[in-house]
């Protein structure tokens, strides 16, 4: 039997910022980075006075999955699927700023229709990703029927983007100057009727939650941030706008085809966990407003550009014409040839602003891709908001943040 | 608009500065190493960019000044970007912190010596954020093997 | 390859003990696959595939393995879902090891089958390399139903394993 102040046989990963406390009463608890309510893996070291939690050292990293040096390696196309597993649950949206950064560096514009679809479907994945981080909060706060009520939607949803993808959540869609595929026959229909099928089912989740008393007194003046230290931190999205400012790219700086679009910016009063929960929750009913929109506005054409630098040609000419053969090797051995350079290309992604920085030499590999994640610039500021509040009000005021792993550490 | 951010860096700018001009419509600042914390001062309290968004850097290995640090800065007040550039060499790879200016410059500067190995005179705070203790080397050089584990764990079999 | 072989002895056990102990293994087999606890060491992507196969319309209700215990100690099925990182190996190792005989372990996902498609200095190339897998999972995220069919091969494997309760040998 080892003595107990031994090495441990098994190697502590991190060094934690104190390991005393300065006082006699308090006592430092390890929370995670295995743990039902982290949403993944985070380890929050925390000091305690009883319940009150004094101060927090945020542990990320347990997710790194070198996606930087990956994408060095790798074609501009093939990374795409790394692209994808960053926000795991708005994965259109990844794919689109990555194209967009691309894009915009080779000096491409996509056709009308690519415009508005990739509009629609970065809406969708909104939705999605609102509904996946508000059933995962209301959960952990012992809600388990709007968890089912939210997750039963939520797979009307995916089998729906797998009917355009083929994949349910990770779906690879999005390619230099354009889209996979084209919408096929009955899916706006379809979308149709699964936005009915979710205003009925989050008018239920409406009516348990907005004014149940124990829901407020558990979130009402939780986890609050001021503006001032937000935007100190670096908070963008939803977790700014609850806060009382009206940041929104798709607003102030619109892209895509968000500048057509009829559609309000919902804006928090003091900053704190309930009014994160609903400032998502107006969140989706205007992205469904946004979709609704987007479905009659849908132009015919083509979905991606003519351009034999980025985009393979039709497969019936690859078979029959030298000049497409060869064009198509090209891109898959070498893959698309993107000229020296630099460019950054930021869109608001369902948790901030997610921004790819890409770097370019001239060749068919980057030569560095760097994203700027909201959720790991976050971290860096959620001590602020679980410092002087109990113990308990770490797991829902977590929640709020919506950390998504593959995000935070890349 | 993206003109008068122009000519608005230029006249705060100018003399600390080596270079501004425009890249696919984003005005990037080239600057020393040393003018790093007056500059971004300057842009925070004059310029109004209040949102510091990342900090990364690029490795250009075999050039005298081996890493090129790259800063982007948002404003919330005049929806305005900017990109910083700077460069550090690879025997001295050490810069100014901007811990003092932003809160968020904390996480993002520990991500970036992790990777690279850029020291930040001023964060107090550079344990390893994304890798873990023990891990030796810098994985985003280019001289870094991509497959190159350090397993913490022996493995089995 | 002519080199000595291992002799083989005829069964010196009587008939009755060896009715005794195959009903037994049925018995404690069928007791122990309906009724899973599993512990969900989550991580990446492939948690919200577990999300969706946990809850309803495809339900692990059904099979018994629906209640997750966040305790190792009172779980019994250790289904690592997601990418596991060089960072976290300690972790999933310490897990592994506060787990209580009987334990299964289900490698969900292909980041935990082999690594995935991250070949790099962060992932570690599949959970085998440090704990026994019972249950492979492929798939990026794996389709509910291939978790199922997952589950159920490892029912079968749990009714058709020996269960040693009392002795080595009964």
């Amino acid at each position: 039997m080892a003595p107990l102040d031994s090495k441990p046989s098994i190697p502590n990963p991190v060094t934690p910022a104190f390991t005393t406390t300065p006082r006699d009463d308090t006592v430092i608890v390890n929370i995670g980075p295995s743990h039902p309510a982290t949403h993944g893996t985070v380890q929050i070291i925390a000091e305690l006075s009883g319940e009150r939690v004094l101060r927090t050292d945020v542990h990320c990293g347990y997710l790194h999955r070198g996606f930087e040096k990956e994408c060095e390696a790798h074609t501009w196309h093939n990374l795409i699927p790394y692209v994808d597993r960053l926000n795991y649950v708005s994965a259109f949206i990844n794919d689109f700023a990555y194209c967009d950064a691309v894009e915009k560096l080779m000096g491409i514009e996509i056709t009308p229709r690519c415009r508005y679809l990739r509009t629609l479907l970065s809406e969708y994945s909104r939705l999605v990703d609102h509904i996946t981080c508000i059933a995962a909060g209301l959960m952990e706060l012992g809600a388990m029927t709007a968890f089912l009520y939210l997750v039963m939607v939520r797979d009307y949803m995916y089998e729906h983007i797998a009917d355009l993808t083929g994949a349910r959540l990770t779906y690879t869609y999005g390619r230099i100057g354009g889209l996979a595929r084209d919408l096929p026959d009955g899916w706006l229909g379809r979308l149709a009727e699964i936005l009915d099928k979710y205003e009925e089912f989050v008018g239920r989740v409406h009516g348990l939650m907005d004014r149940n008393r124990i829901f407020i007194d558990r979130m009402r003046d939780v986890g609050t941030i001021s503006t001032a230290d937000a935007l100190s931190y670096g908070y963008t999205g939803p977790i700014l706008r609850s806060t009382g400012c009206p940041r929104d790219l798709r607003k102030d700086t619109p892209y895509l085809a968000y500048s057509e679009l009829d559609f309000v910016v919902p804006v928090g009063i003091r900053g704190d966990n309930y009014d994160r929960y609903y400032v998502r929750m107006v969140e989706m009913d205007e992205s469904v407003h946004m979709m609704r929109q987007l479905m009659e506005m849908l132009p015919d054409g083509p979905i991606s550009v003519v351009d034999h630098r980025c985009v393979f040609p039709e497969k019936h000419l690859v078979y029959t014409e030298i000049e497409s053969l060869i064009n198509h090797f090209k891109l898959v051995m070498d893959g698309p040839q993107v000229p020296a350079g630099d460019a950054y290309s930021a869109h608001e992604s369902p948790n901030g602003e997610l921004g790819f920085y890409v770097v370019s030499t001239g060749a068919g590999t980057p030569y560095k891709v760097h994203v700027r994640a909201p959720s790991f610039v976050h971290m860096g500021g959620v001590h602020k908001m679980l410092d002087g509040y109990q113990l308990a009000d770490i797991v829902p005021t977590f929640g709020s943040v919506n950390m998504i792993g593959g995000e935070c550490d890349r | 608009m993206a003109d008068t951010v122009l000519e608005r860096l230029e006249k705060h700018l100018a003399p600390a500065v080596t270079s501004i001009a425009d890249s696919l419509g984003m005005p990037v600042v080239t600057l020393p190493a040393a003018a790093l914390a007056g500059v971004v001062r300057t842009l925070r309290d004059e310029l109004g960019f209040d949102l510091f968004l990342d900090v990364t850097a690029v490795d250009w290995q075999g050039q005298p000044e081996r890493f090129e640090l790259v800063y982007h800065f948002y404003s919330t007040r005049d929806y305005a970007r900017v990109r910083l550039k700077t460069r550090v060499t690879e025997a001295d790879p050490t810069i100014d912190s901007l811990t003092p200016l932003y809160g968020c410059a904390g996480y993002m500067e520990r991500e970036c010596h992790d990777m690279y190995g850029i020291v930040f005179r001023g964060n107090a705070d550079l344990r390893p954020i994304l890798l873990y203790e023990g891990f030796i080397g810098h994985p985003l050089r280019k001289d870094y093997a991509k497959e190159q584990e350090q397993p913490l764990v022996p493995y089995r079999k | 390859m002519a080199g000595p072989t291992i002799p083989i002895h005829p069964a010196q056990k009587s008939g009755a003990f060896e009715y005794l102990t195959t009903k037994k293994d049925e018995l404690v087999g069928w007791a122990r696959k309906f009724s899973l606890f599993p512990y969900p060491f989550v991580t990446a992507c492939c948690a919200m595939e577990f999300m969706a196969v946990s809850s309803s319309p495809y339900d692990t209700d059904r099979f018994g393995a629906a209640l997750p215990r966040f305790s190792p100690r009172q779980a019994d099925l250790l289904m690592v879902v997601g990418t596991v990182t060089h960072k976290q190996a300690p972790i999933l190792l310490k897990v592994y090891e506060q787990m209580c005989e009987p334990k299964w372990v289900m490698a969900f996902g292909v980041c935990a089958t082999s690594g995935g498609f991250y070949r790099n200095y962060a992932a570690v190339q599949g959970i085998d390399r440090i704990i026994p897998v019972d249950v492979y999972v492929p798939g990026c995220p794996p389709r509910p139903e291939m978790v199922i069919d997952g589950i159920m091969q490892l029912q079968d494997k749990i009714a058709r394993s020996q269960h040693l309760i009392v002795t080595d040998k009964f």
